[in-house]
């Protein structure tokens, strides 16, 4: 068994006396590709506010790489990839190189000037993610899937351990998406980062992920892919509601490669 | 005009002041822009009326204002004014925008009150509001000198941190920056710059010299710190230009500054325009 990095146990969340998150509990191992699954509304941003610690949980405990997230202090080691489409200003004059440098903000600490070298350390990350030869270009000059990729690099460029990312594929164009999750993919297996992925959109998840949780206030599964096929068709029922039948493709036969 | 300046003291300090104005006040003009509150720059400049207006009614009737120089009441105000903004934005969170005519009324409305009660500044005022070549006193510049040095200590500290929070205000949360302390910090820098400049460029006219030389070099600036190298480049242009013919000509320079870096915004959107349409070509 791998190292588990972020372990939610039993949490419970009321927004305004309306119950968001019932007794959740999760545990992201290191090494694991997970895809947090559920339709809109079903709690998927707020459970990962949580695992990054920007709201505190009713009820219920959260710890961090084996620590209680109110004494945890390595934020570094999470990278987080906001839903790209209401978090960052398009007309903005910033070039790649300024935004990704961006990233090295919180590690840098207050008050200290982000190092010369550190241009090496963002190079490195925009090559991660293939964007390398837009260094100069100015961010609105790029497309929404190229944007990503820079949000990715931005948060690759502190060096997490696990990156999380809300919706990454909101305005990718649906030719490269299968592209883009490659990309995630690679950095999973070949940089060792745990990533934690949260989405609506079943149709698109790739089969390159290793676990998956389905989440709806409640966790209706969470295991390995291949094991989602043991899901009753009345818990997909109770998760997804009626259009549950696209996420056969996960954990079948199908593959993207 | 190098002989008048070395000359009048008077013009040694209104163009030392516009040097040094024309730099701070687009600078953090850069980062209002691009967080969109160029209208809280105009609403704070209000409230400095206010506080201006005041003080020199007081002045009438309190011998202890007699002595005190204006521009330290315009400041209270002003940052005051910042303070309550937030406030308010934070009161009405739907409607955050609710916060800005609510303040800049209120300035107008305190300014009125102190002009009407009290009688004959009306030479003082008109430089207040438009600005002045000849008002500009040692003390105004030792001000405008010290809110200076204030804010290249305040973007020197918080440059990184400041580009994170304009750029996207989620990720800086997220990353676990200080966003509200550091935006409340900026606030307050920006009432100081809008107190600071308004002896030259007048408070009606000190949020233009905070956007204007920014929208120019918008266009201009590949990268942010381009685009606040022109702007400061614009703001100086600007600054010293408005100030020699408001001197030769016996104009408000406040009116003079404004029309010039009007001037260069359409250069540079001609410039623009006629740069883009020979790439067009060429490459046809």
């Amino acid at each position: 068994m791998n190292a588990p990095l972020i372990e939610i146990d039993n949490i419970s969340f009321e927004y305004e006396q309306t119950k968001a998150l019932e007794n959740i509990s999760l545990t992201v191992e290191e090494g694991d590709f997970l895809a947090i699954l559920g339709p809109n509304g079903s709690g998927k941003s707020t459970l990962l506010k949580i695992m990054l610690g920007l709201i505190k949980p009713t009820k219920g405990a959260i710890r961090l790489f084996g620590v209680d997230a109110k004494n945890f202090k390595n934020r570094e080691w999470i990278g987080y990839v906001s839903q790209k489409s209401n978090s960052f200003n398009s007309g903005f004059p910033a070039t790649v190189e300024e935004v990704v440098t961006g990233g090295l903000v919180k590690k840098t600490g207050l008050f200290r000037r982000i190092p010369k070298h550190a241009k090496a350390n963002v190079k490195e990350a925009l090559e991660a993610v293939g964007m390398e030869a837009f260094m100069d270009n100015r961010m609105n000059e790029l497309s929404g899937g190229q944007q990503q990729r820079v949000f990715i690099a931005r948060a690759l460029v502190a060096k997490p351990k696990v990156l999380i990312l809300d919706e990454p594929t909101v305005g990718i164009d649906h030719r490269n998406v299968q592209s883009f999750y490659n990309m995630l993919a690679s950095l999973n297996r070949d940089k060792d980062i745990t990533l934690v992925l949260v989405t609506h959109d079943v149709d698109t998840v790739t089969d390159r992920i290793t676990h998956v949780a389905c989440l709806n206030q409640t966790i209706h599964f969470h295991g390995f892919k291949d094991q989602l096929h043991t899901m009753s068709d009345e818990q997909r029922e109770a998760w997804y509601g009626h259009s549950v039948r696209k996420i056969h493709h996960i954990g079948g036969s199908h593959s993207y490669d | 005009m190098i002989e008048a300046i070395l000359s009048y003291e008077f013009l040694q300090n209104a163009f030392a002041a516009g040097l040094i104005i024309g730099v701070i006040a687009p600078l953090l003009g850069v980062f209002i822009v691009v967080r969109r509150l160029s209208l809280i720059a105009d609403a704070l400049s209000h409230v400095t009326l206010a506080g201006i207006a005041g003080s020199l009614y007081l002045s009438q009737s309190v011998a202890a204002f007699a002595m005190l120089n204006p521009l330290f009441l315009g400041i209270v105000a002003s940052v005051a004014g910042s303070v309550l903004i937030e406030r308010l934005r934070s009161l009405y969170k739907h409607y955050e925008e609710l916060a800005i005519p609510i303040i800049l009324s209120a300035g107008i409305g305190f300014g009125a009150i102190f002009i009407s009660l009290a009688e004959g500044f009306s030479t003082d005022l008109f430089g207040y509001l438009f600005g002045s070549v000849s008002a500009v006193s040692r003390e105004d510049l030792g001000i405008v000198i010290g809110i200076a040095l204030i804010v290249f200590a305040f973007v020197r500290l918080f440059f990184k941190e400041l580009f994170v929070l304009s750029f996207d205000d989620e990720y800086a949360k997220a990353s676990g920056l200080p966003a509200k302390w550091i935006h409340f910090l900026f606030m307050i820098v920006t009432a100081l710059v809008i107190a600071g400049s308004m002896r030259i460029v007048g408070i009606l006219l000190v949020s233009s010299l905070m956007t204007i030389p920014v929208a120019a070099a918008m266009r201009m600036g590949q990268s942010f710190k381009g685009t606040i190298f022109w702007s400061v480049i614009f703001g100086e242009v600007s600054v010293l230009t408005g100030l020699i013919t408001a001197f030769y000509f016996d104009l408000a320079p406040g009116g003079t500054i404004v029309v010039t870096s009007i001037l260069l915004l359409l250069l540079v959107i001609g410039y623009k325009k006629i740069t883009v349409s020979m790439k067009k070509g060429a490459v046809v």
